[in-house]
């Protein structure tokens, strides 16, 4: 009744061809992005904002990375959480000063970056990683190639954890960010206000996701797609494969090391790269495309939301309102958790994304089905 | 003879040794992957659970008495008997037979013709699922695991101990062997012969490879794919007791047992995710390779701890060459 | 047959009404995941000591003890959810278990006000509570247990290790690499030769770990392990036959779950430690017939007299000794954050003290500062025994080398300061 394009008339190209053509989607999205930038900021406090909304958004903006390479490419990456660190530790360095040693000498000392610059530089530094550990995705394909990107994952971790350098000689390895701030206001550090941190992330998320919305739409898009379905085909009809390959792997990089460096820097405020950046933060973040529903955008989102959420409601709910013992609402968190993505893939494989595009479907006839 | 050269040697001989255990667990992966097609991520939470369960029997718990205590203020712990250790195997092989049987019967049958991305999904949600449900069934806390290694109890007496001595200093070389490393080689020989033999020569088995050649061609001549799966399942499920055994005897059964999944991975890489011969041949290379890497470069040289990255790296290099592993069926691409 | 979830949700909800005032403790504990076997223990002991309070004291100075447990995992992000959740209840102090959270919540708790004990773990340089003034690590921490372990091998070998050789396994993280720069700095002064062994997580093969060691040939070794790695250190030492009497483990390495798992060949093996072992004080009786009997107990009460067990309720101890002083300071009973800070940072613990508590030489007497969080890093050694399956003090608790460490405690802190624009001062 309320949600179809009857009446929803295009008059130029650039209309019909916009993210959302029909009005009432278009509208939703403008309420929900007036809500998340005006209203929530005045209503959040430390709680909301630490324990539920920078996880979802950054791992929503890791999620999209990810999606890029697995959902769009179909080059399945169990790096994640080694090329998160990446981000990390580039923003760590360029928010307190890169120093170049050669022979045992200072050779020069970068000046510090703002702190929004160090996230930019996070994402660069680890897009240049990533297309380095892309460059085997020429010949490895499908599960070889997923377990073949866990060695980024343990060479970086081991890396960051070895050279001191990184870490600035700090005594025990973990780097902690420093105090800064943008235009006044402060970022990171410990008394950094909750509506701050969070306007500082949900500026990236919200970039993050147009940029990936527009590049996955775009003639980028479609080659990787192409390599996606079926990489020989596309090859012959004219998609470089490497070049396709290694940008999906530069931008994936680029978007999960932006998380990486606010995970570490707004999010945590301090890690040590075995814990935070573990082999288990890569399986996490590729469970949330693949229940959130693969080559989408709005699956990136529902994925981190529903991974974020859940273990929290359900901790909610056994320990704060039924009072049982941690220890069994832990386990049966895993039970459930672990019920529900098989409960899930089986009445719908294909995501939490296909559950809102059928859900659409079945709105645009409401009431009148036939 | 040359120190250096001795301990080089002991190096080799410790990683054929790690190799074979790798293998071990890369097995259960290959027998999965063969048959189904699925990438079993819950592996080596499968052996946790076995190890646990194996342990749990042994020691007459109660299973959920944790559970059963908390919603019925009951103080129930054990049962008070112990089960002798071959017993205790038995049971167990039946509980992962049953736990063959429920994957089969309510998650694999729901997604027969799924891409491999959600059929690998799905088992991870097992592994959740079964780590939870582990946990409450028996405990988080450590349980020492004793299967004859420890007291003897299978082997006669003074056996162990004469053993011990032997291989400690492999007469007179100064190699020294562990004897759990000895068991577990041979207990892995057995079985992969076991395997292979099951695979050429039973009924079963070769109904078992014709579905891993062709579901369809396999289907048409009267094999019953869903015995079959629940026949690698519950192989997949025995291969992972096996495994949680021989390290759950090292470090006591706790929740890192299910971490031994990582140290497959590049086994499996390596030999190629459906050969049987592979994960083998695979296993030995990488745990003489990360050995030796470590033994001599990583530690003098790179400050140590460079197993975990180099087995990976070695298995990357490897498949730079041979896109499908080194006995991987070859990938035949057309348009 | 009573029902103990629907009675739990009950209390939950009565104790959610704020109808009296109590005295919060959280517990961060870990009764899940890699390190689940620790956790257990640990924080079975910490909210057994506080039920205790309140069954037969009626709480403290009058005033009933609410344990708030929160299960972390080892997870640093739900760590910070489990601290985010729960310090808006009135937590006094925050005990997080971990390094890498305790790390996070050094900046977070002094924002708030609420101060945090880390015993025997977190930011070694804590002990400077100029600079980190509401995060407290009495009575020991690494470096100390480093420097004690040394001048263990001191005593042993008649003050001389001139020419000796020490290797250091540890677990590859920020926890296992605290003691390297003080076992450096040891080795200079002493003229030992010092080696590093580092071990990656988890830990379940440390073949090559212990060939180098066999090969290197050290005259000790000493262990920085958590969790797997330490059964299967200790196992593999036994196989290669290194001395178990010159094998000696941090506290976190030195519980009967790392050596219950090698059998008869961890005889001879010791640990480092801060406080008593066994249950020979008269606090577990008090324990045995207020608590466990009456069915109240965390655990299923079969961990009562370990040494995590014993850890978990000195950490409960030293908080409601801290939450007395609070009292005594302010003098009143329902006591805040920052008062229980003062408190603590009033703390004085004497053998009288402890005795009158039930837990004689339970640990070593020492009193807190406002310069000094750290104590007095008085350590001991404990040994076990395979026969009787028991861990024993062996020495008493000494003291260790504060030349070497309060330089490094200073010069780490003052990196911390410099980088936060914190100015040292005591107020």
């Amino acid at each position: 009744m309320f949600y179809r394009e009857a009446g929803d008339y295009s008059t130029t190209y650039a209309e019909d061809q916009q993210t959302f053509p029909i009005r009432f989607d278009r509208y939703r999205y403008y309420i929900v992005l007036f809500i998340a930038i005006v209203v929530v900021p005045f209503v959040v406090n430390d709680y909301w904002v630490n324990s539920l909304l920078l996880p979802f958004l950054i791992y929503a903006i890791a999620a999209l990375g990810l999606n890029i390479l697995v959902g769009y490419c179909g080059q399945v990456s169990l790096g994640t959480g080694g090329f998160m660190a990446v981000g990390a530790y580039a923003c760590y360095k360029f928010m307190t000063g890169v120093d170049i040693w050669w022979g045992g000498e200072l050779l020069f000392r970068l000046p510090e970056f703002n702190i929004f610059f160090s996230v930019i530089m996070g994402g660069v530094m680890t897009a240049i990683v990533g297309v380095l550990f892309g460059l085997p995705s020429l010949r490895i394909k499908g599960f070889y190639l997923a377990v073949a990107t866990l060695a980024a994952q343990f060479f970086l971790v081991w890396l960051f954890n070895r050279v001191a350098w990184f870490y600035n000689y700090s005594a025990s390895g973990q780097i902690s960010a420093p105090e800064r701030d943008l235009f006044g206001i402060l970022i990171t550090g410990p008394s950094v206000a909750p509506w701050a941190a969070y306007l500082f992330c949900l500026i990236f998320t919200i970039a993050s996701a147009v940029i990936a919305r527009n590049l996955t739409r775009g003639a980028s898009g479609r080659k990787w797609m192409a390599i996606r379905d079926m990489d020989i085909a596309a090859e012959i009809i004219g998609v470089n494969p490497l070049r396709a390959k290694l940008t999906a792997f530069m931008v994936s990089s680029f978007f999960i090391g932006i998380s990486g460096a606010l995970f570490f820097a707004v999010y945590l405020g301090a890690v040590e790269v075995g814990e935070a950046f573990g082999i288990q933060k890569s399986f996490l973040v590729l469970f949330m495309i693949i229940i959130g529903g693969l080559g989408s955008i709005f699956g990136s989102f529902a994925g981190a939301a529903f991974l974020v959420l859940l273990p929290v409601a359900l901790k909610v709910v056994g320990v704060d309102w039924f009072g049982w013992p941690t220890d069994i609402v832990a386990h049966l968190q895993l039970v459930i958790v672990g019920l529900l993505i098989i409960v899930f893939l089986i009445a719908e494989p294909h995501g939490i994304n296909q559950l809102w595009r059928v859900a659409k479907e079945k709105l645009r006839l409401w009431p009148f089905p036939h | 003879m040359n120190e250096q050269l001795v301990y080089t040697f002991e190096v080799i001989v410790n990683g054929l040794m790690a190799g074979v255990l790798y293998a071990l667990v890369a097995l259960g992966f290959v027998l999965i992957y063969k048959a189904s097609g699925i990438f079993n991520y819950a592996q080596g939470v499968m052996a946790l659970f076995a190890a646990m369960t194996l342990v749990g029997i042994q020691n007459g718990q109660v299973p959920f008495a944790h559970l059963i205590n908390a919603i019925f203020g009951t103080d129930v712990h054990k049962f008070g008997w112990s089960v002798h250790s071959f017993l205790a195997i038995l049971f167990t092989v039946a509980v992962m037979v049953l736990l063959a049987w429920m994957v089969q019967r309510f998650v694999f049958r729901h997604l027969v013709g799924q891409e491999p991305i959600i059929l690998f999904m799905a088992t991870i949600g097992l592994a959740y699922f079964l780590e939870g449900v582990a946990d409450l069934m028996w405990g988080s806390e450590l349980k020492p695991l004793d299967v004859c290694m420890a007291q003897g109890n299978c082997l006669p007496q003074g056996m162990n101990g004469w053993l011990d001595n032997t291989t400690y200093d492999a007469w007179g070389t100064g190699v020294f062997i562990d004897n759990l490393d000895i068991v577990a080689t041979i207990v892995a020989a057995i079985l992969v012969i076991g395997l292979i033999v099951f695979a050429q020569y039973t009924k079963q088995g070769r109904a078992m490879r014709a579905v891993a050649d062709d579901h369809q061609a396999a289907l048409s001549v009267g094999v019953s794919l869903n015995f079959i799966w629940v026949l690698v399942w519950s192989l997949a499920g025995f291969v992972a007791l096996v495994a949680g055994i021989m390290w759950g005897a090292k470090s006591g059964v706790q929740f890192s047992l299910s971490l031994i999944a990582l140290k497959a991975l590049p086994v499996l890489m390596l030999g190629g995710f459906t050969s049987i011969p592979g994960a083998i041949v695979g296993g030995l290379i990488i745990g003489v390779g990360e050995k030796l890497f470590e033994f001599l470069i990583g530690a003098p040289f790179l400050g140590g701890a460079t197993e975990n990255w180099f087995a990976y790296m070695l298995a990357l290099l490897f498949l730079v060459f041979r896109p499908q592993g080194l006995f991987g069926e070859k990938i035949i691409e057309r348009v | 047959m009573k029902y103990k979830l629907g009675t739990y949700a009950v209390a939950a909800v009565m104790a959610a009404s704020p109808v009296m005032a109590d005295l919060v403790f959280p517990s961060l504990s870990y009764r899940t995941g890699p390190y689940a076997a620790g956790g257990i223990p640990f924080a079975d002991g910490y909210a057994d000591y506080f039920t205790m309070l309140n069954e037969r004291d009626g709480g403290i100075g009058g005033v009933m003890t609410r344990v708030l447990e929160c299960e972390t995992g080892y997870n640093t992000e739900k760590g910070v959810e489990c601290y985010e959740s729960t310090k808006g209840e009135g937590s006094l102090v925050y005990q997080p278990l971990s390094t890498g959270i305790t790390y996070q919540l050094i900046p977070k708790t002094t924002a708030d006000g609420i101060p945090m004990h880390t015993m025997g773990y977190g930011r070694t340089s804590a002990a400077n509570g100029e600079v980190f003034s509401h995060t407290f690590n009495y009575p020991a921490n690494y470096w100390n247990g480093a420097s004690g372990a040394i001048n263990y091998l001191l005593e042993q070998n008649d003050g001389d290790l001139n020419g000796k050789r020490v290797a250091l396994v540890y677990h590859n993280s920020a926890y296992g690499k605290e003691p390297i720069r003080t076992l450096q700095e040891l080795s200079a002064k002493h003229g030992f030769e010092f080696k590093e062994v580092p071990v990656d997580h988890p830990g379940q093969e440390q073949k090559s770990q212990w060939l180098q060691i066999r090969r290197d040939k050290p005259d000790y070794v000493i262990m920085y392990g958590w969790g797997v790695m330490n059964q299967v250190a200790v196992q593999e030492a036994a196989n290669i036959r290194f001395p178990m009497e010159n094998f000696i483990g941090i506290w976190w390495s030195g519980s009967e779950n790392d050596v219950l798992a090698a059998g008869d060949a961890a005889n001879g093996y010791k640990a480092l430690t801060f406080h008593g072992v066994g249950r020979d004080f008269p606090v577990f009786d008090d324990i045995q017939t207020h608590v466990v009997d009456k069915g109240n107990a965390a655990g299923a009460g079969d961990q009562i007299g370990t040494v995590l067990y014993n850890r978990g309720l000195y950490a409960a101890m030293l908080a409601a000794e801290a939450v007395k002083t609070a009292q005594e300071i302010h003098g009143e009973m329902d006591i805040t954050p920052a008062m229980m800070r003062d408190g603590m940072e009033a703390l004085e613990m004497t053998e009288a003290k402890m005795a009158a508590l039930g837990l004689p030489n339970f640990g070593p007497e020492f009193n807190v500062s406002c310069q000094n969080h750290g104590g007095t890093g008085l350590v001991g050694m404990t040994q076990w025994d395979a026969s009787s399956k028991t861990w024993s003090l062996v020495s008493d608790f000494a003291p260790s080398d504060m030349d070497v460490i309060g330089p490094l405690i200073a010069e780490d802190s003052e990196a911390y300061a410099a980088e936060n624009n914190i100015t040292p001062a005591c107020n």
